[in-house]
């Protein structure tokens, strides 16, 4: 294959991602969407492999190093639990993220690239130098987002004292180390700096996602998503290849998009959480004290009372949270869901853009479950509905249905968009005990007059709901 | 030369309404008419002679005096012969007159010379006329009450209620005909918080009757029972027999049944039968709002409250009387309308313009001529079933590019932006320039893009964006073993290769399994 015919699968390549991403638009043509992305992959994979840069010698190795990778990967996708895509999908980062870094040590070392200018190596390597960077930040980071996700580090967040500082520290030290990286003509030393500075930027980016809770965890895996991308783009730059900067930059604006939906959604700041560590200046943890105190009693309710207000009800909104993919409920919801429809009810779900540990993470599980995703609506589609909504269920969600949000200006959260369920007649908030959600307020919804309280594993409750309304 | 309207009291027994109420009169007055009143005219709905005085209306202390002045009388019910008899020759009558079921009145008043606007004979379904129909706004108003009266008979609250004594479920209300008063029970009593159901043998109602809170109960049997003018008409007896069925059944299910099924001439439909009162619930309401028509229960005494069963069975015949300044307010509201399209000069002159399709189905006298029934109007009804084309609302996804941004924000960006195109431009080689622009112009691209996907699909975005990155593989394979020149000879060959084979064993794991899980997740997604 000529070096010409290998661009010319590039373009074809990138237009096909470009309409893979295009295909996501809607439902319908998602799935042809994944498609073209697998047609585009291929097509880019061939050229390269049996294009003018790839010797012979090499395919061997090639197809060993694919077909591991391959059966690998394969398993993953197909034994993986759809709560767990948020791990999986952590875990992909973080190897975009090595991977990024080990081409970026390998294009250093490789002495076999000519340039006609100075000024050209300098470039090289300053692409060298942010590439390793970026891929470092990505690899640790999406490693401990990967073990927050997965329940083997804690969800609070780890704040040290000079969190800010210590970044900043890290920050200019990288950008000394890259100075004296780009003066020095000794490989030896280039090496020892650039390793030097991966430490650092391994450092960097666990300290960024350890400081980050739980219920943030969508920003930052959508953050990392993008990291990722402009790793590959960086990548791109190093190599001079155009196909990994388009790519790396439509993967980097994508998560770049959606972190700031997810930041919109929470009411943060988007450079905040681009230089990590939430709570900047009476952020969420800090300031929990802050908020008034509600006071007042919770009334609990019993299943099978929630069964009869359910078959009472002709409307019904369902609010799910991060708690229904926990307790795996989504199944017995979709039951319960189905049988309230048969009987002429209508039930809908509101999807707060944060719900859940991902963006879309609930839509995902829903779809899993089987419910038409028709019935599935977003938070600013049906907020001004609940006034006609007779009951809401909220099945493990605390923060994204926080009054506290809309009513008390001191609030940590205020300001944040919620889904108002207090505005139905009657609202059921299914948690296991009164713990405070993980931005740590209290919240008012649980001592308002029309809300109820269903304390128990979500799962086991709504059997029991679904059970009652069998009866 | 004004003509003076009279609103003589009405004479009918129980009956509380005036056809004209002081805030009419004022208006009237702007139209140019003189009003006369009969003394105590407007008393049982609370209008006094003085408030008509205030009104700029002349009281006049007799019918006697009122009849023989008057050039055009307001009424509501049909007048009396007695009171024809007093009339003025060549007078007009405008009010309800029910021609079909008083030939003899209309004799009378044809005699007279009158020329006759009978407002039950308005054809509805002209849009136009609708600001007059006031057997709508009556049937609205008797829905309303009929809801009330069921209320006060019926023990319980309507809405249901988890209270720290106990929970309270809703009264469930079943209402048969949707119609005008069936469907302003029907949002009187959802407004209460009951379940309401409803029914009627017009399929198109059904909207209507979950828009104001309902639920429509369908019989299960293929019938269209629509009878032209927006009236039901008599139903097959297949049909008829479906409809018992599944009034049996609604019967023992609810606690408050209101009827409001008429068929125009005819005796009213006996859909609630004797055995389902029997199968109601003891301390049940009926509400028979065709109790006048013979009722569309068989144990309803037309009129009358009574027990039956332990249940209350109410036939009121005169719901719109007991809301009789509402009721009054609004029927002369419709008669102000009317009279403005007589008279469209507003100089205090009526012209009764035949060539005009409302005023040519109202008159039913013109001149001592009857003149109805009028010709059926050419206009078409509306289809009875309008296709509803789907709204296909043209909005986005809820974030899209929504404000645009503020001036100061953009050109901020905008400048922060120049600055750094000065940098690149200022330092930059050539051959880093040409990437660059492809960067710039991906990053726009995916920006587009990536703002069109909808929020649902955000996971398998992030799965299948996860994949993609896998490009990076490229990077691998083209450091895995590259055509070197011979002249390339201090290469670690050997490391760069494992470094490379590790790299792409890494990025194929992202790439198979990325694009495997997002297939995994899209199927999933089904309407």
């Amino acid at each position: 294959m000529t070096s010409s015919m290998a661009t010319v699968s590039y373009i074809g390549a990138t237009i096909l991602f470009i309409l893979s991403l295009g295909g996501l638009a809607h439902p319908e043509t998602a799935r042809r969407g994944n498609l073209f992305g697998m047609i585009g992959m291929a097509l880019a994979v061939i050229a390269t492999v049996f294009g003018p840069q790839v010797s012979a010698g090499g395919l061997p190795w090639i197809i060993i190093a694919l077909l591991i990778g391959a059966g690998v990967g394969l398993y993953a996708a197909k034994k993986v639990q759809m709560t767990q895509m948020p791990e999986l999908v952590a875990l992909m980062h973080s190897l975009v993220g090595l991977a990024a870094c080990l081409v970026g040590f390998a294009s250093y070392i490789d002495t076999s690239t000519v340039f006609p200018t100075a000024a050209e190596k300098t470039i090289h390597e300053v692409e060298i130098y942010i590439g390793i960077f970026i891929g470092a930040v990505t690899f640790s980071g999406s490693l401990i987002a990967f073990g927050k996700l997965s329940g083997k580090i804690g969800g609070k967040p780890l704040l040290l004292p000079a969190r800010h500082i210590l970044n900043l520290v890290g920050l200019v030290l990288v950008i000394l180390l890259g100075n004296w990286f780009l003066n020095t003509h000794s490989t030896g030393v280039g090496m020892t700096l650039l390793l030097l500075m991966t430490v650092i930027a391994l450092a960097f980016g666990v300290h960024m996602v350890m400081a980050i809770g739980g219920a943030d965890m969508p920003v930052v895996v959508s953050m990392l998503n993008s990291y990722s991308g402009w790793a590959a783009a960086a990548t791109g730059f190093m190599l001079s290849n155009d196909l990994l900067i388009v790519v790396g930059a439509l993967v980097g604006s994508s998560g770049a998009i959606l972190s700031y939906i997810m930041c919109r959604a929470m009411n943060r700041n988007f450079l905040s959480v681009i230089a990590g560590g939430f709570g900047t200046g009476g952020g969420a943890p800090s300031a929990a004290a802050g908020g008034a105190e509600p006071a007042g009693e919770v009334s609990p309710i019993s299943a099978v009372e929630t069964a009869e207000l359910l078959r009472d009800a002709r409307n019904v909104v369902i609010v799910p949270g991060y708690g229904m993919a926990v307790a795996q409920a989504q199944h017995v919801v979709c039951e319960i869901v189905k049988i309230l429809r048969d009987k002429g009810v209508t039930v809908r779900f509101a999807i707060h853009p944060v719900a859940g540990r991902m963006p879309g993470h609930m839509n995902v599980l829903l779809a899993e479950a089987k419910v038409p995703y028709d019935i599935v609506l977003e938070m600013d589609e049906i907020n001004e509905d609940f006034p006609d909504t007779d009951v809401a269920i909220v099945i493990g969600a605390n923060d994204i249905v926080n009054p506290a949000a809309q009513e008390d200006p001191a609030s940590p959260i205020a300001g944040m968009p919620v889904l108002e369920v207090w505005k139905a007649k009657t609202s059921i908030v299914m948690k296991r005990s009164m713990a405070s959600g993980y931005a740590g307020v209290d919240n008012p919804l649980f001592y308002k007059e029309n809300n109820r309280m269903l304390f128990g594993d979500a799962r086991k409750m709504l059997d029991e709901v679904l059970g009652a309304l069998n009866a | 030369m004004n003509l003076l309207i009279g609103v003589p009291k009405e004479t009918f027994a129980g009956e509380k309404r005036v056809a004209t109420v002081p805030e009419v009169v004022v208006k009237l007055v702007k139209l140019g008419f003189a009003v006369a009143v009969e003394s105590s005219a407007g008393e049982a709905a609370h209008f006094s002679d003085d408030d008509y005085r205030a009104a700029g209306a002349e009281v006049l202390p007799n019918a006697t005096d009122l009849w023989a002045r008057a050039d055009i009388v307001f009424k509501v019910r049909p007048p009396t012969l007695e009171e024809v008899g007093l009339m003025r020759e060549g007078a007009t009558l405008i009010g309800f007159v029910w021609p079909a079921q008083n030939p003899e009145l209309m004799e009378r008043l044809a005699a007279k010379r009158a020329t006759v606007l009978a407002i039950d004979a308005l054809p509805r379904q002209l849009s136009r006329a609708q600001k007059m129909d006031a057997l709508t706004s009556m049937a609205g108003i008797s829905g309303y009450r009929a809801v009330i009266e069921a209320a006060n008979a019926f023990g319980r609250f309507f809405n249901g209620q988890v209270t720290a004594a106990g929970k309270i479920p809703p009264a469930k209300v079943f209402i048969a005909g949707a119609g005008v008063a069936g469907l302003a029970a029907i949002g009187t009593a959802a407004n209460l918080g009951a379940i309401v159901r409803a029914n009627d043998t017009r399929a198109e109602v059904a909207d209507q009757v979950v828009s104001l809170g309902g639920e429509f109960v369908k019989v299960d049997y293929e019938e269209e029972g629509s009878g032209g003018g927006g009236y039901a008409k008599v139903m097959s007896e297949g049909f008829q027999q479906a409809q018992r069925a599944m009034y049996a059944q609604q019967a023992k299910d609810a606690d408050i049944i209101i009827t409001t099924a008429l068929i125009p001439g005819k005796p009213a439909p006996k859909l609630i039968t004797a055995e389902m009162v029997t199968s109601m619930k003891p301390g049940s309401v009926i509400v028979d709002m065709a109790a006048e028509q013979g009722g569309n229960c068989e144990l309803t005494v037309p009129g009358e409250a009574v027990v039956r069963h332990g249940v209350t069975i109410i036939g009121y015949t005169d719901l719109v009387s007991r809301l009789a300044k509402q009721s009054s307010t609004l029927y002369s509201n419709n008669l102000l309308r009317l009279t403005e399209e007589l008279c469209k000069t507003k100089d205090g002159v009526i012209n009764v313009n035949m060539e005009d399709d409302a005023l040519r189905g109202l008159t039913v006298i013109k001149d001592g001529t009857v003149t109805w029934p009028a010709p059926p109007l050419k206009l078409a009804a509306p289809p009875p079933k309008p296709a509803a084309p789907p709204v296909a609302a043209p909005k986005g996804h809820g974030h899209g590019a929504g404000a645009p941004m503020s001036v100061k924000s953009l050109a901020t960006v905008f400048g922060v932006g120049a600055l750094l195109f000065l940098l690149v431009g200022l330092y930059a080689p050539a051959s880093f320039l040409s990437h660059f622009t492809v960067f710039v112009l991906a990053c726009f691209v995916g920006y587009m893009v990536v703002w069109n996907v909808t929020p649902s699909l955000h996971t398998p975005l992030m799965s299948v964006t996860n994949a993609i990155s896998s490009i990076i593989a490229i990077g691998a394979l083209v450091q895995v073993a590259p055509p070197l020149a011979d002249s390339v000879t201090d290469r670690p060959d050997g490391l760069i290769l494992f470094l490379a084979f590790f790299a792409l064993a890494l990025t194929a794991v992202n790439m198979f399994g990325g694009f495997a899980v997002t297939r995994r997740m899209l199927a999933m997604f089904r309407k």
